[in-house]
């Protein structure tokens, strides 16, 4: 079980390195795609059996299709070369390796109150019973939300008339 | 034993990784992927939580779900913005926006 945790860690951890390095944005896009199935498996691992197929499903599908889409419809030409560092890549650089030293240094100073009780046997029934009777209203909200992005989605993009 | 700390120690060098992607990267699906990776590292964060100090409650899942479907719109509403700049600029390098700049 824990050399499990160890492969999906590294494979994860480095396709999104490889993600970030990579010089062809569409190498970037598929790289993309290992660390969102390598995050699915991270959840199996936690018994979120039905938040790992959601996440197949939203990120390794549909947002990785957006991104694909957005990369053939604003590409033009030669793919190499088409990601490469800014001039601020030191800073950005120092500033996340700063992030992870003091989320690592917090994290192991901090005493968590662990319990040691077993996973759910049942996942799917315990989120549906949440979702449709404690946290309703935010469900409903997040389904309003999602109709406006669509909706502005589709304004944002659509061709402007140059007249107006 | 993999226990709470790995999760949470895993799920921040992701967070880094994406930080980095999304400052240090011209173009701007780029920068949109490195968003993604980190909102996905939250939610590994959040289904630790819910794995190892609240077993049985599984609010913390209900939490990564509402995650996962901000995230979603968030890519849409990202990706129809880049593309209307495109139509403007014809790039997507984001040293070239600069209408804020004189």
């Amino acid at each position: 079980m824990e050399i499990v945790f160890w492969i999906i860690a590294a494979v994860t951890l480095g396709a999104a390195l490889l993600m970030v390095a990579s010089k062809n944005i569409f190498h970037s896009s598929l790289f993309m795609v290992v660390t969102f199935l390598g995050v699915a498996a991270v959840f199996v691992s936690l018994y979120a059996d039905f938040l790992a197929a959601v996440q197949v499903l939203v990120y390794a599908g549909a947002i990785t299709i957006f991104m694909v889409f957005g990369i053939m419809l604003t590409v033009r030409g030669s793919m190499k070369q088409t990601n490469l560092f800014s001039k601020n890549v030191l800073a950005g650089g120092f500033v996340a390796i700063a992030l992870v030293a003091l989320n690592t240094v917090m994290v192991l100073k901090t005493k968590w109150p662990v319990s040691n009780a077993g996973p759910p046997e049942n996942t799917i029934s315990h989120i549906a019973d949440l979702l449709l009777n404690k946290y309703v209203v935010p469900f409903e909200v997040t389904a309003i939300l999602l109709l406006i992005a669509l909706l502005g989605a589709i304004i944002i993009a659509k061709e402007v008339s140059k007249q107006s | 034993m993999i226990g709470l700390n790995h999760y949470l120690i895993f799920s921040g060098i992701l967070f880094g990784i994406g930080l980095f992607g999304a400052l240090s990267k011209k173009n701007a699906i780029a920068i949109l992927m490195g968003i993604e990776i980190m909102l996905t590292s939250v939610n590994i964060n959040l289904v630790a939580f819910s794995r190892y100090v609240t077993p049985g409650i599984l609010v913390g899942q209900v939490f990564a779900i509402f995650i996962i479907a901000v995230a979603a719109a968030e890519v849409a509403v990202g990706l129809a913005l880049i593309l209307s700049i495109y139509r403007e600029r014809v790039s997507v390098n984001v040293e070239d926006f600069d209408w804020l700049k004189w």
